[in-house]
Formats: structure tokens, sequence, C-alpha cells
């Protein structure tokens, strides 16, 4: 069965959607359905996460993301092992799949509850995180994670 | 020990059954998973870095109202036997207790309990905002958090991605962190075996159902917690309403289910919970198991009116203090297996005769 959408590739979801009391059946692509991921509610697989984790176990990771979190340095092995991330910059490290991934295991990609705006940091909290970024800088040097070690000193040139 | 006086109500106000629907319906709960930005997640974070978090949610707290009157536990600090008592009271986490094997106590694992709320730090996520009541209350539950979760953010900056939303450990938890629970007694829908019908309905509204103590825990006296499945893609307020919807239909088909069984199987219910009640008034030994599946059979018989002269808060205490823990405490020694069976059937048979001596069908 072709997309209801783009009638190019192959349907693989398949929505049921009430909307004033009438029942709606579509069939999407994956491309389509995630374009659409907002506004559709796509019924939820029991264990979405193992499901997807046992599937990413299965695949090699893609060359864009065999690398690790800059800043905490998680792989994409240590996520499939625990399935945590280690710190929120990994969301942004590993971008492209964690959009897909949360698209499985939510329905949708993106946050549609409140908005939030961190307070400016204190001097107090900013010396804190400078230590802290000074901190991994120094390690990250000592092993030699030299790709590492520009980031952090970018961040730390920003912050001061 | 722990001086659990100190705590406002024990920390379980929510037991004294005043919410509404206090007959079906435990308690509510709400929880915030948040972290603070600049520190790697608790999982991979170094002891420093938890303490350092720890310290900065303390000093953010001093000046929150809603939490002016707090107390607050180190719980990497304290003993075996003091935390599992916090897990039995809900109080805190299996994993912030340090009781699940996968995930050993961790320096900087705290709790600050306020009046019906508490904040975790160092579970999974950095900060598990935790917000309580009594009977069927999620908007009441959800707001007094809400408040509270704004407060702290204004003065820590939580980790937020404009798309993700609150960044959390697991992805299971990102966008607005919230999950929202409610405990309720289902013994009807259990008899009548509408419960599968019941339970795979809600998988397909997106919700789901645990036991007594949430994630990982078994069904146990008819006791079902049912909460929302995703935490991104709605607004918090979305996924409230819509939990608080489904359960409203959840406990009319209780209700329902409760009349069928009256009218259909009239004496063969009203034998079988007198037998629960007698089992629970008289036995020397009783297994926890046991305990809450006869404890559920009284409290039916309570919501049916057989049984007069006995509240429900006195069945909510059962449930709370016949764990194994709380007997422990109450006895001033650890105790074994056979010893816990034994003052768990004292206990309950104790208060029986206290609290209902008059009971009568």
């Amino acid at each position: 069965m072709l997309c209801d959408q783009c009638g190019e590739r192959d349907a693989s979801v398949h929505l049921t959607t009430i909307v004033d009391n009438e029942v709606r059946q579509q069939h999407l692509c994956e491309k389509c359905a995630a374009e659409r991921g907002v506004e559709t509610t796509v019924a939820v697989p029991k264990h979405p996460l193992s499901v997807f984790l046992h599937e990413a176990q299965q695949q090699a990771a893609p060359s864009t993301e065999s690398g690790k979190c800059t800043i905490c340095g998680t792989t994409m092995g240590d996520f499939r092992s625990t399935g945590r991330w280690g710190c929120s910059h990994c969301y942004t490290a590993f971008e492209p799949s964690m959009r897909e991934l949360l698209r499985r295991v939510h329905g949708h990609a993106k946050h549609a509850g409140r908005p939030y705006e961190p307070p400016p940091p204190t001097l107090d909290e900013r010396s804190t995180i400078l230590g802290e970024l000074k901190d991994r800088l120094r390690r990250a040097i000592e092993n030699e994670q030299f790709e590492v070690a520009a980031d952090l000193r970018d961040k730390i040139r920003v912050m001061e | 020990m722990i001086d659990l006086t100190l705590l406002p109500d024990g920390g379980i106000r929510w037991l004294d059954a005043s919410g509404p629907r206090g007959d079906i319906v435990l308690s509510t709960r709400v929880r915030l998973a948040r972290n603070v930005e600049g520190f790697a997640f608790t999982g991979r974070a170094r002891d420093g870095e938890r303490l350092r978090v720890l310290s900065q949610v303390r000093g953010a707290l001093g000046g929150i109202e809603a939490m002016r009157d707090h107390v607050s536990f180190r719980v990497d600090e304290l003993a075996l036997l003091d935390r599992t008592l916090l897990h039995e009271r809900h109080l805190v986490s299996k994993e912030l207790a340090g009781l699940d094997s996968q995930h050993p106590l961790r320096s900087g694992a705290a709790v600050f309990l306020g009046d019906s709320l508490g904040i975790m730090v160092n579970e999974e996520d950095h900060l598990r905002l935790q917000s309580m009541r009594s009977g069927f209350a999620l908007s009441q539950a959800h707001s007094a958090l809400d408040r509270i979760d704004r407060a702290l953010g204004d003065r820590l900056p939580y980790s937020y991605h404009p798309d993700f939303g609150f960044l959390t450990a697991c992805p299971t938890n990102v966008g607005t962190g919230l999950r929202a629970s409610v405990l309720i007694h289902l013994p009807g829908l259990v008899l009548t075996k509408e419960i599968t019908k019941v339970l795979a309905g809600l998988q397909q509204m997106g919700l789901t159902y645990r036991g007594l103590y949430g994630e990982g825990s078994e069904v146990v006296g008819n006791f079902f917690q049912i909460s929302n499945q995703t935490t991104l893609g709605s607004a918090e307020e979305e996924l409230v309403s819509k939990l608080h919807g489904v359960v409203a239909y959840v406990i009319e088909r209780e209700e329902e289910a409760r009349k069928v069984l009256l009218r259909d199987a009239g004496y063969i219910i009203e034998d079988k919970l007198w037998r629960a009640y007698g089992t629970l008034r008289y036995a020397r030994s009783l297994t926890f198991d046991e305990a809450m599946n006869y404890l559920s059979g009284v409290r039916l018989a309570v919501g049916l009116k057989l049984v007069n002269g006995l509240s429900v808060y006195t069945l909510n205490k059962l449930l709370i203090f016949s764990q194994a823990a709380h007997l422990a405490y109450a006895e001033g020694r650890s105790l074994s297996e056979t010893e816990t069976n034994l003052a768990r059937a004292r206990f309950v048979r104790t208060t029986l005769e206290r609290e209902s001596g008059t009971a009568v069908g």
C-alpha cells in the first residue's frame, strides 16, 4: 500500500483518528508520518524504548554518530547498554537519531509543554561551571582527546 | 533510626482518605523530572558533581515559600532500614534509596520533604519533584507542583532544549518530564474479569499501569497505578486532563462492576469479604501479599457498606504500617521473615480490634 500523502513510498504507519465522531483511516510512510507527527495520534508500542534499543543493536552505528558526546564522553554504545544519556549535550550530539528515537517513544519529536528560560547565571554559578569545564579540559588533554579539548576550550572562551 | 515525627504529617497526609473519591482512589501523585545545566546527569556524574548539584538545590530551596518548613535527609548517609522506611512511605524511589540492585546507593542522594511535596536529588535525574494528594485530585497536585517547579527554575538553570523540552537522562521522560499517576483500587473489575479489557484500553489511550510501588512493581491487592506513558508532544495540562478523563471513566466502570457483583453474586461476595475480614482479625501470621489481598477484600466490603464502623483511613494506615521496615521500626529492631509475618498479623489484629470493635454486617 502506498502512502496517502506522498503516494511514493510504502505506507508503514496506519493511523486511526476520530474527528467529530467520524473515524478516519490514514496510511502514511515513515517520512510523512514524521513530518505530521504533531497532529497525529500514533499508537505507542508497549515497550517502545526496548524495541528501539534492540533495533539499534542490530544496526551498525551511522558513521556521523560513531563518535562521543564531546562533553561527557557518552557513546551510542553506552546509551544502548544503559538506556540513559550522560548529559544534556548528548541531545545535541546525537540529534538526528534522537529525533527518530523520540518519535518512536512518544509519537512526537517536539516539545509542546511550557517554554522555559533559565535564569542568568550568578557569578558563583559561572565560576562553578567554569571550574568544571576547566577540569574536564585538563582531563581531556591528559587523555589526548584533542577534539574534545578544542570544544571545551571554545566553551570556556565564550564564558570568559 | 530517623525520627519520622519530624516530617510534616509523617509525609503521608494522603493516607487520611479526605480527597475526592477516597473510597476508590488512594492517592494522586504528579512528578516532574529536571536536570541542572552544567553537570553530567546523575548516572554519569562524579561524586563531586553530585554533591555540587545537591548544594545548589539546597541553596535554591532556601528562598521558596512552599518548602519553608521542609525536612531533608541525606539518603546516602542513612542506614538500610531507614532508607527502606522512606521507600515504603513512597517518599523516595527504590533507585534513590539504593534498594535497586542495578543502581547502588549514590553519594549525594538526598530528599527534601515539604507539606505534600517532595524533591529527590540525584535520582536518575538531578531532580524529581513530586506532589502527593489524597484521593483523586490531579489538577490540585499538578498546580502545587507547577508553582514549586517555576520557583526552582527561576533560581536554578534547568537543562532545556527548545525542540525537546526539559532534558532527562532517559528519553522516555523528556519534554514535560511529567508523570501523573493515580493509585486506584479495582477489585470489582478484577472479580468480574473486566479488568483485562480496561487495561488494554488504557494502553491504546497512551496510558500505562503499574503496581503499588511504580515502575517494575507487581500488582497486589487489586491496586493499580495508572499514569501517562509519554511525556513529549503534549502540554502538561493536556497530559493531566487526559489522565483525569480516563480515570473518571475507570471509576464509573468499577462502580458498575460492584453493582453487578452485588446483584448477581450477593451472598458469595459477602461471604468472601467476611472471610477476608475474619482472617485479618484472627490470623497469627501474615505475609505481605496475603495482608494486601485480604485488606483489598475488606476495603471492598467497606465500599459496599457490608462492614460498618471501619474507616478507609484505618485501612490506608494498615497498608503502609504493615510493611516490613515499618514493623521493624515499631519493634525497634530488625526482624527475620518469620518474625515479620508474626508482627504483621499482630499489628493488623490489634488495629482492627481497636478501630473496628463494633464492625457489624
